[in-house]
């Protein structure tokens, strides 16, 4: 019922003992992932909420089974922490962190590929397979078991429509954060695949925002590809050009990756579009309902 | 992060690539002393602000006498510009960049940029540069030469080559061209940027290439690396509220209605301002607290909006996931106290520990129109404001 991590997923935690790693490795811990080590180099041996810790990556590689990491590590260093996890053979890379240097990505981005390891994030509240496994920072409990999709750009964008669907009883399959920075590892595409393999996924929802082209190669695909109903919905049809509205990389140039090319794009590939931010978890019962 | 023309010059010549002669000029002495130190060659004076468009607004001029030189320095510094990009409220010029008036024959576009969807830095050349680029760029694709990069291997010259031949560049400009490439694909590299645009490349008419106007932007989450490139930060460039906004950690960016909205996650923050508009209304701003936002940070966006005249409903918007609603609604109560706010101010707060926030709020004796979605919200945002929809 999910796609990625479920209950069996192995988690190892990059920056377990830092303000950010600690605190959402206990929320994660709690909400019942199953988090088997840390790392925290010069801290080896040691133990948080008794998990091992480990100096580096290929250390705790050897001695656990891990299946995937989640990467607390502040922006100078955390690409760094991405290509290790890949080198020593990690294959589900999570990355929280916010604000690593572009260009120190274009490399990850590459290398991530050529080892065959998926990359979600940077800059995500990253991934949930609700009651099974949470590998993020998302408040756990607004999330609902259930055959919904989720495939996001933004954090709290994503809480507010996951909420929409949970309180009327509609769950999710998985949710993916793949980040707002202008480089991230898995994209729309890359998920709607994985979603439409997914026997217990039956609809995807895609949340998305000017800037970039990430949904309208999604629409690309989809077009040639239909399997599952899509529900979309694009923030920022308001946004003036030019302007970089917040941390999330949202940003208009030369009219691509506008509000309304998007729209376009996604409504002829067949995908609803939802106008009204209140409103997705309509679209999402209409489309749930309606045969296809 | 943006910087002025004359800073990107100076990069440029750091990295050896020919600029005109000229000096950044603040005020007549200046102007003056450059006029003598060139011997009454013509001079062309360019505004310095963080935006294009400066020609067709009148903030570029050729000037043949020392009298010319000085009238225009001295009309426009301490003016602000108005051009296509800056907005009604347009740019202030503190300084301008004199330099000589070059003869060329040709004008060349040379661009590095990031393309997101390849994850790679790109190389574009054209042999149709100048201020028309963007027009050529979108109308006539074709005629801009596009080179992705591989990280791995980094800008080789048979692109160069292979880029600049095709534009129908002279193969015999190939050697310095294809150097001044290598340099500013350097820069881009070293420096950390998200755009660095020569345009024009020019050739003169003694057959040298030279840059006459240079763009060049940073990745603000790279700066961190990069004292010398945060030094040339010119905050008058910037909105006021903006810079105050970033101190606390807030992200704010002036826009034209007047609902100013305050909402976590920059997400959120768009749909937000995309429903506002649904209903009729504009948003005044976008003011995003983030999701780890603290009471301090919350009262320090209230004053934000405040301090904007423009705003005359205020709309909190927030879905509390690692930020709690207790602890925003407490920041909320302090300040619209503390400021003692007269607005109406519309909040819907959902997400973690909202109970307790919803209580704090109803408890507070503040006058709050509540909603229970952002959907309702947005209509008594409407109704507030008097509109009927």
């Amino acid at each position: 019922m999910s796609i990625l991590v479920d209950k069996n997923t192995r988690v190892l935690v990059q920056g377990i003992t830092g303000n950010e790693g600690a605190f959402h490795t206990r929320q994660m811990i709690e909400y019942g992932t199953n988090i088997v080590a840390g790392v925290t180099p010069g801290k080896g041996g040691g133990f948080f909420e008794g998990i091992p810790i480990f100096n580096t990556v290929s250390e705790a590689k050897k001695r656990m089974e891990i299946d995937a990491t989640a990467i607390f590590v502040p922006p100078p260093f955390a690409a760094d922490a991405i290509l290790e996890a890949v080198e020593s053979g990690i294959k589900i890379i999570v990355c929280l962190t916010e604000g690593i240097p572009t260009l120190d990505m274009l490399t990850v981005f590459h290398y991530v590929k050529s080892k065959d390891a998926v990359l979600i994030g940077p800059n995500t509240p990253g991934i949930i397979s609700p009651g099974k496994c949470k590998i993020g920072v998302m408040a756990g409990y607004i999330h609902k078991e259930g055959s919904i999709g989720i495939i996001s750009r933004s954090g709290t964008l994503t809480y507010e429509v996951v909420y929409q669907l949970s309180i009327r009883g509609i769950g999710q399959s998985t949710c993916i954060g793949i980040g707002g920075d202008p480089i991230v590892g898995l994209k729309y595409v890359d998920l709607l695949k994985m979603f439409e393999k997914d026997d217990d996924t039956e609809l995807v929802v895609i949340i998305g925002e000017i800037g970039g082209t990430a949904e309208e190669e999604a629409a690309y695909y989809y077009k040639k590809n239909k399997k599952k109903p899509v529900v979309a919905f694009i923030a920022g049809v308001t946004a003036p050009s030019g302007r970089r509205m917040g941390h999330a990389g949202a940003i208009i140039t030369g009219g691509k990756g506008d509000a309304t090319t998007k729209i376009k794009t996604l409504e002829e590939a067949g995908i609803t579009v939802v106008k009204n931010p209140a409103e997705i978890w309509q679209a999402v019962m209409d489309a749930k309902y309606k045969k296809y | 992060m943006k910087i002025h023309e004359y800073q990107a010059k100076n990069l440029l010549k750091s990295y050896s690539i020919p600029i005109p002669k000229g000096t950044i000029v603040k005020n007549k002495k200046d102007a003056i002393s450059i006029w003598e130190d060139m011997k009454g060659i013509p001079l062309v004076v360019k505004a310095q602000i963080h935006s294009g468009g400066r020609g067709k607004a009148g903030g570029v001029k050729i000037v043949n006498t020392k009298e010319e030189l000085v009238d225009y320095v001295s009309t426009l510094i301490g003016t602000v510009l108005y051009t296509e990009q800056t907005g009604k409220d347009g740019m202030p010029v503190e300084c301008v960049l004199v330099e000589e008036a070059l003869k060329f024959k040709k004008e060349l576009y040379l661009g590095f940029t990031i393309d997101r969807a390849r994850a790679c830095i790109t190389m574009l050349v054209s042999s149709e540069g100048g201020v028309e680029i963007e027009k050529i760029a979108s109308q006539s694709p074709e005629k801009v030469m596009i080179e992705h990069i591989e990280p791995l291997l980094g800008l080789r010259d048979f692109q160069i080559t292979r880029a600049l031949l095709l534009t129908n560049i002279d193969s015999k400009y190939l050697r310095k061209l294809s150097s001044i490439s290598k340099s500013l694909y350097r820069l881009f590299i070293e420096k950390d940027c998200s755009l660095a645009e020569i345009n024009p490349l020019v050739i003169t008419e003694d057959d040298e290439i030279v840059a006459v106007d240079a763009k060049i932007n940073f990745d603000d989450n790279a700066l961190f690396r990069h004292p010398e490139i945060l030094s040339l930060r010119d905050y008058t460039q910037e909105n006021h509220l903006e810079v105050e906004a970033a101190k606390y950690n807030l992200n704010y960016i002036k826009l034209k209605g007047n609902v100013g909205c305050m909402v976590n996650g920059a997400g959120l923050a768009m749909a937000t301002m995309d429903l506002i508009k649904l209903v009729g209304a504009e948003p005044a701003n976008f003011l995003d607290v983030g999701d780890g936002a603290t009471s301090q940070m919350v009262k320090e966006g209230f004053k934000i909006l405040l301090l904007d005249k423009d705003v005359k409903v205020i709309f909190i918007n927030i879905f509390g996931g690692i930020l709690r609603c207790d602890t925003l609604a407490r920041g909320i109560v302090e300040a619209a106290y503390e400021l003692q706010v007269e607005l109406p101010i519309v909040i819907r707060l959902e997400g973690t520990n909202v109970e307790e926030g919803k209580r704090i709020l109803t408890e507070s004796g503040l006058s709050l129109i509540t909603a229970k979605d952002m959907g309702e919200a947005a209509l008594k945002v409407a109704g507030a404001l008097g509109l009927t929809s």
